[in-house]
């Protein structure tokens, strides 16, 4: 047993952070938020792929660097801290691992290298309106081996290469081009771009042989391990921001961090981090080793991790009184990013019954 | 990260498993809060097995184990509902104490009997004017010759009525500041002069008591550290306290799922009611994320590392938990759920039990309110409470109720 990252890790991790201190400021973050036309930050996503990142968790053999995924949940903690601005979560942690996951040899062989070196930007599209995805939800239908739907909202649909898409009947490989069609969208985090996707028998590609929706749930679970990560990172950053503001800020002739609202409220966001922390790393564990435990551990650890970050994301702002309600602060960067985290794969309110259902099918068995 | 059990931990648990099977085979398993005999035979038979105090060297009766041996014992045991809450009190907190500030001769003479559970301790710190303010205790002692007397009232000390000895920390100079005046002994229970009074509390029963002293003579040689330099030694014990109350006992997001799969709701069983779903769905990520951080920090630990006052996040989530799952299954109940005879509740009235017994759990040991400063100050590092009682002596301080 040993429930913590091991020295080589710890050092990946720091190095991470330094070369995301240097290269990804929250002036890199506020230029992609600041610029309607800009997407993400093309700079930051080929020195990330230059660093690697992309393909910690792929296989050499697929071009990556084959470390394991407790190291890209590492990375991720770091991404997410850092409020990195680029589509590196629908590439690598839901296209990459339902490569990875369901993709034939072919099918890897072709895409995994192109994604390690940052040459292909993926996306995951699932959703087709409001409300959880279920399998009436889903709309989109393959015939002839040709797509047709609509999908709203794509986190990186407009910026994409390859998408996965959920049709009524299994996961599909679609590339950018002829019969897909982008509609940027307004979003609550615009550091990260997200589009309405119309797909016109655009020819597509079987992923995998799975039933349409426990392929997708298969995808969510690995991603909400990962995602998990740059959750905690965030709010990490947050409980930081509170108590740097904390101290700098004198009222009634003292610092607000000395008056027990602000010590308590502080107190509150670190239990929370703590705990989100400790389920992540079980869920990191799990996904390294493939546990069978995976669905359960991914569902808390995603639910304890879309928890803390929202409470930290938004205490960090009463925290900070008026200077938190600013577009000069920082502090909106996490409160967006935060929602954009919390439903990328799902809310959270679906992942409490997922988590329930795990327990009931276990206890089942 | 590696949840699983390494090959020597793996043997460890095997050897820990055989060992209970045959051994509780024998010895006649289940609860018994109210039987303390039993308790006793058991807490001797871990001892005699090595599996008492894991951590603790062989020298001094303990298992000469590690932390993670420690944790997988327990996990081990957990599977047998045995019971030893008479032990957590002396074995986590007073004889940890002991053991670092007491003489050899005196160790000798107490930790071994401890280990193996033929003597039973107290911790005798809070009184009516002195409780999360724990230095502001009034009870003084007054040195006479090669003896102390004590005079005064502790007050809410677990186990002082079972209990053989216990550690005191008692004002010995009322003229200085009040951290700089105290004093920790260990003493004797049932020394002449010592009243034990128990309380009874609003979950029903006694589990802690009123403890009068009145000229109770005591030798210097019982002396837990220097003379006024008791915070010191107090501050040691409490940390030791966080670790060893962490968890709370009682029901868990598994007992109310269990419950709540028989139970009726609105339509159907409760636990399809999908606000039900999503509270059970918390709870499960807050005793989850309790365990894993348990088991950080028997990682930290293991690496040789001191527990630090982040281990207070166990106890604040634990005992509100407990606070809302109880009340959960209560008000399921409906108009029923005010019916406590546990005979006629489910699960023979835990539930309930846990409504009743959370209160205090939020209290004892540190409130939540204490120990969120604790976290703010001591791991966050933010400013201090104001201490007007700082530089005045103990007996200018103001007093109210
Ligand atoms: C079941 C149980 C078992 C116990 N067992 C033992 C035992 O074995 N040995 C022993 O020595 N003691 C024991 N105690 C005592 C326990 O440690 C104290 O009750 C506890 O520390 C609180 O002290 P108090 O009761 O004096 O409350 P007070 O200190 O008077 O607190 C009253 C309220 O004021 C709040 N408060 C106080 N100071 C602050 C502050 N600085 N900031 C914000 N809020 C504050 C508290 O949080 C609480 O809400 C036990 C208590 C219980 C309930």
């Amino acid at each position: 047993m040993n429930f913590d990252y091991s020295d080589d890790q710890k050092f990946l991790k720091d190095e991470a952070r330094k070369f995301l201190a240097a290269q990804c400021g929250s002036d890199r973050v506020r230029a992609v938020l600041d610029d309607a036309a800009t997407a993400y930050d093309a700079g930051l996503w080929k020195a990330v792929a230059a660093q690697g990142w992309l393909g910690a968790a792929i296989p050499e053999a697929f071009g990556g660097l084959g470390l394991g995924h407790i190291e890209l949940c590492a990375i991720a903690e770091e991404l997410g801290r850092a409020c990195a601005p680029i589509p590196f979560a629908s590439t690598v942690y839901f296209v990459a691992e339902a490569l990875m996951l369901y993709g034939s040899e072919t099918q890897k062989i072709r895409w995994l290298r192109r994604i390690a070196a940052g040459d292909v930007i993926g996306a995951f599209a699932t959703s087709e309106g409001a409300g959880p995805i279920t399998a009436r939800s889903v709309r989109s239908t393959v015939s002839g081996g040709t797509l047709t739907g609509e999908k709203i909202p794509v986190t990186d649909g407009d910026v994409a290469d390859l998408i996965v898409v959920l049709a009524r009947d299994g996961l599909y490989l679609v590339e950018k081009g002829a019969g897909v069609t982008a509609e940027v969208l307004e979003t609550l985090d615009p550091t990260r771009s997200a589009a309405r996707l119309t797909f016109t028998d655009a020819p597509c590609e079987k992923l995998g042989t799975e039933n349409g929706i426990a392929a997708m749930q298969a995808v969510f679970d690995r991603a909400a391990v990962l995602l998990a990560f740059e959750q905690l990172g965030g709010a990490d950053r947050c409980l930081e921001m509170a108590k740097g503001y904390a101290l700098d800020r004198y009222a009634f002739g003292r610092q607000i961090g000395g008056y027990q609202a602000i010590k308590h409220k502080l107190a509150d966001m670190y239990v929370k981090n703590e705990l989100a922390r400790s389920n992540a790393y079980y869920g990191a564990w799990a996904l390294n080793v493939g546990a069978a435990e995976l669905p359960l551990a991914a569902a808390t650890a995603r639910v304890a991790a879309s928890d803390a970050y929202w409470f930290a994301s938004k205490e960090n702002i009463q925290t900070h009184g008026g200077m938190g309600f600013t577009w000069e602060s920082d502090c909106h960067l996490y409160y967006r990013r935060s929602r954009q985290l919390a439903l990328v794969a799902g809310s959270p309110a679906a992942w409490r019954e997922r988590l329930v259902g795990q327990l009931e099918m276990r206890n089942a068995a | 990260m590696d949840f699983k059990d390494s090959d020597a931990e793996a043997t460890y648990r095997a050897a820990a498993r055989a060992w209970l099977d045959a051994t509780i085979a024998e010895h006649d398993a289940g609860h018994y809060p109210d039987d303390m005999a039993k308790a006793k035979a058991w807490q001797a038979r871990k001892a005699a097995g090595g599996y008492a105090c894991i951590t603790w060297p062989q020298e001094w009766g303990g298992g000469g184990g590690t932390p993670i041996e420690s944790v997988i014992f327990g996990q081990e045991e957990a599977r047998h509902a045995v019971d030893g809450s008479y032990f957590t009190i002396g074995l986590g907190m007073c004889v940890p104490t002991v053991m670092a500030y007491a003489d050899d001769a005196t160790k000798r003479r107490f930790v071994g009997p401890a280990v193996r559970g033929d003597e039973i301790w107290s911790q005798l710190f809070s009184e009516p004017a002195g409780g999360s303010d724990v230095a502001a205790i009034r009870t003084r002692a007054v040195r006479d010759g090669d003896d102390w007397v004590i005079n005064g009232q502790k007050v809410w000390t677990s186990g002082a009525h079972y209990s053989d000895y216990g550690i005191v920390l008692v004002r010995t100079n009322p003229d200085v500041p009040k951290h700089q005046g105290l004093t920790m002994f260990w003493l004797d229970l049932k020394a002449p002069g010592i009243e034990i009074r128990p309380i009874h509390q609003m979950s029903g029963g006694s589990s802690f008591n009123e403890v009068w002293f009145e000229d109770v003579r005591i030798s210097d040689a019982q002396r837990l550290g220097p003379v006024d330099g008791g915070w010191k030694v107090a501050l040691f014990t409490l940390m030791n306290e966080r670790l060893a109350i962490g968890t709370s006992g009682g029901v868990g997001p598994e007992d109310i799922l269990a419950f709540a799969a028989q139970a009726d709701g609105a339509d159907g069983p409760l636990l399809k009611d999908a606000a039900f779903r999503q509270r059970l769905a918390d709870w499960w990520v807050q005793a989850e994320g309790l365990r894993n951080t348990r088991m950080r920090t028997i990682t930290a630990l293991s690496k040789g590392q001191v527990p630090g006052p982040e281990s207070s996040i166990g106890k604040i989530v634990a005992a509100n938990q407990l606070q809302d799952i109880g009340n959960t299954a209560v008000e399921a109940g409906d108009q029923y759920g005010i019916i406590a005879d546990p005979a006629l509740t489910p699960l023979k009235g835990a539930f309930h039990a846990a409504t009743m017994w959370a209160p205090g759990l939020r209290i004892a040991g540190g409130t939540d309110e204490i120990l969120k400063n604790i976290i703010a100050e001591r791991v966050l590092d933010l400013p201090g409470e104001i201490r007007v009682d700082k530089d005045q002596a103990f007996r200018d301080l103001p007093v109210g109720a």
